[in-house]
Parts: C-alpha cells; sequence; structure tokens
C-alpha cells in the first residue's frame, strides 16, 4: 500500500478543476438554498448548459473559447427563465420537484441519440481545448511541488478555475450585503412580509435563480475545461453532491460551499484510493475492491443524513440563518 | 414518392423503430449480463471493440456474417447462439461494420431506419472515448410491415396502461406518505428497487418459486417500511424537524441505499424467472406478455382492495383525516402515530410490489431500477395533485399512457421527456394539479 501516493493524489483533488467546478456550483446552490430560500434541485442542469454550451459552440460553430463560455453562461440565462417563470410561485417541495424533474429533460436532451450530431449523445463531447489553450499565457514545462506538479496546461486550468472562483464568491459576498441581499434574505424569513412592503418577490427570485444559474454554468465548464464532457456526469446525483458539499460548509455564507466542495473531493479521493489498497492487501477481507468503490457513495449518502439532522448549519454556519430548520 | 408509397415507408419506419429499440434494449440487457458468452474475434489483441447483438423481435439470429473493416484492417464474426458477436479492432476511430444479408434467414432484411438510404446493411461505427461502440442493425420482416398506426396506437395504450398502473403502486405510497407526514419521500424509489431485490434473492439465490417469492418480497418490503418509520422517521418527527430537512434526509437515505443495492449486487441487470414469458395475441395486432398480464391483474386487484381500504375502513378513513389535518385528526382522538406507522407499512409494501413488476416489465433488475422512474412517479403525483391518493392513480396512467404513445412521436430514447414537459405544463396553468387543491401552493 503506498500510502504516500494515496496523500499525494488526496492532496492534489484539493485543487482539481472537479473541486473548482463544485465550489462554483455550490456557491450558486448557496445563492438559491441558502440566501433566497429557494430549494433549486436542478443544479446539474445549469451545470450541464454550461459544459454543453461551451463545448458546442466551439466544436460546432468555431466560436473561441471565451465566446464558448458566454454561450454557456447566457444559455444558463435563458434556462433560469424558462424554469423560473412557471415554477417559482411554488411553495418547497414542490419547487424541488420540478426543478429536478426539468433538469432530468435537459440531460435527456444532451443524451438523446436525435442531436447526435451536436451533442455526441452517450459518448459526449472532447477535443475543444485547443482556444483555451492557446490562450495559455504559463510557458512549457511542469511547474509546482509535492502533490501539486502540474504542466503549463494543468496549471492554466486550475489558475483560471480559482480566479473565476474567487471572483464569484467576491460577487456573491457583495450582493448580499447589499439592499438587492437583504431583501432576498427578507424572502427566505418571510416572503409575505417581503411582499407587504412593495417588493416584486418573484422577480427577486428570477434574479436569485439566475445569478447562482450563471456561478453552476460556471462551474460546468470548469469541470468539463481539462477532459471532456460526458451527459454520465449530469445525473440528479450530481445536484444531490453538490448540496452535501454544501451543507458540509455552511448553506447560508460564502466560504462554506468552498470549504465544504474541498473536504468533499478531499475525502472522496482518499476513499477512493485508500479503500482498494486496503482491500489488496487483505486490511478489508470481506469486500472487493469494485465494492470498495462504491463504499464512499454510501457515505456521502450516510453523511448528508447525519449532516442535515444533527448540524444543518454546516461547518461554518449560523443556525439562525437556517430557516428550512424548524 | 406518391403518398401510398410515403404512407408504406412511413409504416416501414416507425415499425423500424419499435424493432431496433428492442433490438437496442435486449443487446443492452445480455451484453450487460453475460458479455462473455458473445462469439469474439481478436478481443485480447486490442483494446478497443465494437458490439453488437442481431435479433429479430427479441429472437436471437446465430450464424449471421459481419465484416468489420477500416484502416487496413479487416475481419469477419458470426453471431453465437444469443445473436451476440463482438470483435477487437485497432486504434483509428472509423470502421463500416457490414452485415451480410444472405446470411438472414429467408425473407428477412435490414430494414432501412432513415427512408434514403440504399445500404442499411452498411454502418460506420466510431469509437468513443470508453474504447467501445454498440452497433445494432435494424432488423424487420418484409411481409409483416403493414402494422397500421392505429393498432400500434392501441398496443402502446395498452402497454401504458399497464405501465401506469405500475406507476401508481408507487405513486399512491408517495401520495399517502406525503398526505400524512408532508415528507416527499425521494427514497421511495430504493424501496420499489428493495422490493424487486428482495424478489431476486428469494427466487434466484434462494430458489425458491416466483409464488412465494413475490409475496415474500412485498411482506418483506412491508417490513422494511415499517423499520425505516420507527428507526428513522418516526425519531425525527418527535425531534421536530423541519419538512425540508426531512426531504433533505430521504435524499441521503436514498443514495445510502441505492449505492449499498450497487454494492451487494453490482452494477449489471439480473433477470426474475418468466421475464421471457411469450407474447399472447389479444386483438389486431396487439399482443401482451403473460406476465403483463398477470401483472396488469395484480395492480387492479391491489389498487381496488386499496381504495375500499381507504373508503370504507376505520383506519382508512383515519388516515384521510390525517392527510386533511393532522392536528383535527389527533384532537378527535385519531391516533396520528399508529395511522403514519400503518401508510409507510402500505406504502412500502406497494413500492415493492411496484419494483416486481418493473422489473417483468422494464425487464431487469438493477441498482437503480427504483431511480428510473422516481421522477414519473413524482411527475405523477404532482399531476394528480401531492397529498389525494386517487389523484395519484389518475395522473400515474396519465404519465404512463404519455410515455408509452409519445414514442410513437418523438425518438423512443426522449418518451421521459415528453411525461415530464407536461408535468412542467401542467403546474404553469394548475399548480395545485388536477384533484390538488390551492392551498398546496406557496
Amino acid at each position: 500500500m503506498d500510502i504516500l501516493q494515496i496523500l499525494s493524489n488526496t492532496g492534489s483533488s484539493l485543487i482539481a478543476p472537479a473541486t473548482i467546478g463544485y465550489a462554483l456550483a455550490a456557491l450558486g446552490l448557496a445563492m438559491h438554498f441558502g440566501f433566497t430560500g429557494l430549494l433549486n434541485m436542478g443544479m446539474a442542469a445549469f451545470m450541464a448548459i454550461g459544459a454543453y454550451g461551451y463545448a458546442i459552440s466551439i466544436l460546432t460553430f468555431g466560436f473561441p473559447w471565451w465566446g464558448g463560455m458566454l454561450v454557456g453562461v447566457g444559455g444558463s440565462l435563458v434556462f433560469a427563465l424558462i424554469l423560473g417563470i412557471p415554477t417559482l410561485r411554488l411553495r418547497g417541495d414542490y419547487l424541488a420537484i420540478v426543478t429536478i424533474a426539468a433538469a432530468e429533460v435537459v440531460r435527456l436532451l444532451f443524451l438523446t441519440t436525435t442531436f447526435d450530431k451536436y451533442t455526441g449523445s452517450a459518448d459526449g463531447l472532447s477535443g475543444y481545448h485547443e482556444s483555451f489553450r492557446a490562450f495559455n499565457p504559463i510557458p512549457d514545462g511542469t511547474y509546482g511541488f509535492g502533490p501539486w506538479e502540474y504542466n503549463a496546461n494543468g496549471w492554466w486550468v486550475r489558475i483560471f478555475g480559482i480566479a473565476i472562483l474567487a471572483l464569484a464568491a467576491f460577487i456573491l459576498w457583495a450582493v448580499m450585503r447589499s439592499p438587492w441581499g437583504r431583501v432576498i434574505k427578507g424572502i427566505r424569513e418571510d416572503e409575505d412580509a417581503v411582499r407587504a412592503l412593495g417588493k416584486n418577490v418573484f422577480s427577486y427570485k428570477l434574479q436569485s435563480l439566475m445569478l447562482g444559474g450563471v456561478f453552476g454554468a460556471m462551474g460546468g465548464i470548469i469541470y468539463a475545461l481539462p477532459a471532456s464532457v460526458n451527459p454520465g456526469v449530469y445525473v440528479t446525483s450530481l445536484t444531490f453532491f453538490v448540496y452535501t458539499a454544501l451543507l458540509l460548509g455552511g448553506a447560508a455564507t460564502i466560504f462554506g460551499p468552498i470549504i465544504g466542495s474541498v473536504i468533499f473531493w478531499g475525502v472522496q479521493t482518499l476513499l477512493s484510493n485508500l479503500l482498494p489498497a486496503m482491500v489488496n492487501v487483505g486490511l478489508l477481507p470481506f469486500m472487493t475492491t469494485t465494492q470498495s468503490q462504491t463504499v464512499r457513495f454510501i457515505l456521502v449518502g450516510v453523511a448528508l443524513m447525519l449532516l442535515v439532522i444533527y448540524r444543518p448549519q454546516g461547518i461554518l454556519g449560523n443556525k439562525k440563518e437556517l430557516t428550512f430548520v424548524k | 414518392m406518391n403518398t401510398a408509397e410515403y404512407r408504406r415507408t412511413r409504416r416501414k419506419n416507425r415499425r423500424g423503430v419499435l424493432v431496433a429499440l428492442i433490438v437496442a434494449l435486449s443487446a443492452a440487457f445480455s451484453l450487460m449480463a453475460m458479455p462473455a458468452m458473445a462469439d469474439e474475434v481478436n478481443v485480447d489483441e486490442y483494446d478497443n471493440s465494437i458490439i453488437g447483438n442481431v435479433k429479430l423481435e427479441s429472437v436471437a439470429l446465430e450464424g449471421v456474417l459481419l465484416t468489420i473493416s477500416g484502416g487496413g484492417y479487416e475481419v469477419e464474426v458470426a453471431t453465437d447462439a444469443d445473436g451476440r458477436w463482438k470483435v477487437g479492432v485497432p486504434d483509428g476511430d472509423e470502421f463500416t461494420v457490414t452485415l451480410n444479408e444472405d446470411t438472414l434467414p429467408e425473407g428477412i432484411a435490414v430494414i432501412d431506419e432513415v427512408g434514403d438510404d440504399d445500404t442499411p446493411n452498411v454502418k460506420e461505427a466510431m469509437i468513443g472515448p470508453s474504447g467501445s461502440t454498440v452497433m445494432n442493425f435494424f432488423i424487420g420482416r418484409g411481409e409483416r410491415n403493414v402494422t397500421s398506426f392505429f393498432d400500434q396506437f392501441v398496443e402502446r395504450i395498452v402497454n401504458g396502461v399497464n405501465f401506469g398502473l405500475m406507476l401508481g403502486l408507487a405513486a399512491i405510497g408517495i401520495s399517502l406518505v406525503y398526505g400524512t407526514t408532508g415528507l416527499s419521500n425521494f427514497a421511495h424509489a430504493e424501496m420499489v428497487t428493495f422490493g424487486a431485490v428482495m424478489a431476486l434473492i428469494v427466487s434466484v439465490d434462494l430458489g425458491w418459486p416466483v409464488w412465494i417469492a413475490i409475496p415474500l418480497a412485498v411482506l418483506l418490503s412491508a417490513g422494511f417500511g415499517w423499520s425505516l418509520d420507527a428507526a428513522l422517521w418516526k425519531p425525527l418527527r418527535k425531534k421536530g424537524v423541519g419538512i425540508v430537512q426531512l426531504m433533505i434526509v430521504s435524499i441521503g437515505l436514498s443514495l445510502a441505499l441505492r449505492y449499498t443495492f450497487q454494492y451487494f449486487r453490482g452494477g449489471g441487470t439480473e433477470q426474475l424467472p418468466g421475464s421471457d414469458s411469450p407474447d399472447i395475441p389479444l386483438f389486431g395486432s396487439v399482443s401482451l406478455s403473460q406476465t403483463n398480464m398477470i401483472s396488469m391483474v395484480i395492480s387492479i386487484v391491489v389498487i381496488v382492495i386499496f381504495a375500499w381500504w381507504l373508503v370504507k375502513t376505520k383506519i382508512g378513513k383515519a388516515t384521510r383525516a390525517v392527510s386533511d389535518n393532522p392536528s383535527l385528526a389527533a384532537a378527535s382522538g385519531i391516533d396520528v402515530d399508529q395511522v403514519v406507522r400503518v401508510v409507510w407499512i402500505l406504502a412500502a409494501a406497494m413500492a415493492g410490489l411496484a419494483g416486481v413488476l418493473w422489473a417483468y416489465f422494464r425487464p431487469g433488475i438493477r441498482w437503480d431500477m427504483g431511480a428510473q422512474i422516481l421522477l414519473l412517479v413524482f411527475a405523477a403525483v404532482t399531476l394528480g395533485g401531492l397529498g389525494t391518493a386517487f389523484g395519484a392513480l389518475v395522473g400515474s396512467i396519465i404519465v404512463g399512457v404519455l410515455v408509452e404513445t409519445s414514442s410513437l412521436f418523438i425518438p423512443s430514447d426522449l418518451k421521459y421527456v415528453g411525461a415530464l414537459g407536461v408535468l412542467i405544463i401542467v403546474l404553469l396553468f394548475r399548480p395545485q394539479g388536477i384533484l390538488g387543491r390551492k392551498e398546496r401552493i406557496g
């Protein structure tokens, strides 16, 4: 059992593009769920639209990388409008069911062979890196130390991702301390009271859905940036995993979603390396290596249950900020 | 092309789509079950592979020759007794797969699915990032391409009602639990899978006959529902945990249970005994398999008994009272905890039965089979109106028929989209659902 290799992989996962993508999506959910109180269970669709918007506009229409990102973000804004207008009047749990259904519709549309020419159906999309890599200011070579040793492209994706994440966190922090943010929090606490003050609650909710959706779309793009767009990623479980990361860090906080995502991926990578290694040296005689890869997903489910029951405010959160806890 | 000719082609195409679906599905299932059985050529030499399954209406065609060529590489393969074939191919992305039509039985040909393809038996195969590609042909009988649109439509409606009744068994449970406790239970999907997995364990692993296995699976499901309530939901209710929190707990439970099934049963598909029963023609071109007919009868009987229970018995009336107003029900001397316990047991038992029927309908048992229909069940419940048992039944049948008939008009891999799309549209105009009440919207 190579402990050093396992620790190195775990360390590397802390700033992996997938972690950054989750953190961005979790920030979006913090906007929706933590601050506005919208139980959006369709975050996977925002991520899918971001990733597919980016990949399709580059592969099919020959856009440059920034154009692709604008298309992905624009697509998520349109989706937020289409999703929000019929559903935002619905109560919490109803909204959850409808958003999860909408997310599944989006996934099936990307998966169907009908649009195979554009979406690659079950194979997904890949080979859209050229434009983004051509823009890489870092000279060729390998940089870094210990677990964090990547080539120029590896660093470029990570630095770009972290910059976007920092920008998103700053935007979220800035809007939540503005008057707009106070109205948003007011909607979470008591929708009718805010309505009585003459605010258009529906419009505020829609704006929140759009802003969080843009974060989700950027998360989807960063997630797909180094490798490929695979329709198997954007299943409903993705939304649940992002929720786990969000609730772990703290739903109504700025840094909670980021810390939650880093811990989520750190633990996931650690377990996915450690458990099979333990099986191989005979420490877990009652399971196979395949089974040991399943264990970590069981643990995610159990962790989500325990978190919500015993510490719904997460690591950083304040219990007073949680109206979903009665 | 004149009109009559055009119609003929359309019919042919529809038939083709249907056959293709069956071919693709059976290929997918059988490959998942035992991939090593296929007739394999050069599989060990190369990492990439092209696989396929030649079947006519789920009957395997043996000894059909296929030629795979591309990039200077050419290999011939024959299908095995199960109609399967597999070839390893070198790196390189495009290959041409040619099915030799002379090796097909008399009167059978590869169907032209596009409508303007002169050589439907020649196909291009692209190797995806997974290193493997499935290549299936649309095989049909010339003289049988006369199924009228109306006949197909009727057949789909019959299938849809069957599917809808099965969904209804699951939906009624979700709706009852929602009505009495306010919980939108995402783990209901895993209660569906639980029933199927239990039936599988009893009938296949223990080798007991099916007629014992299925009732036993339903009983075990009922026990599962009771223990979930006793161990998890009742303590949480006593603690006064909020509705949204409970919902997220159910999502966690759903993930944990789903992967537990995968842990013990693996990622493949397994079949219950009797899943390959013959089709029995009813009228016109409508035919239903024996198991489908039995499953329909079981669904109807169970639903009728349940309706009688809900309307006539004392505990059924108490359940409706708790659904209506839990505090008032408690004040009038109804033991709410007991009602909720009974509801959990019933919901789990019906979900377990739905799981067994879903295993026959799909066909096959998989660790995530419940999650595959969870959204359809939610769509049905929301359509009918959350919390109303009969609304859930009406919604289920609408969703079932919609899913089955929609594949006549839209590609079959989008058939769930139609049902989920209708859900969203209905909520636009009638957010409370068909039989629901206004107070349920925020």
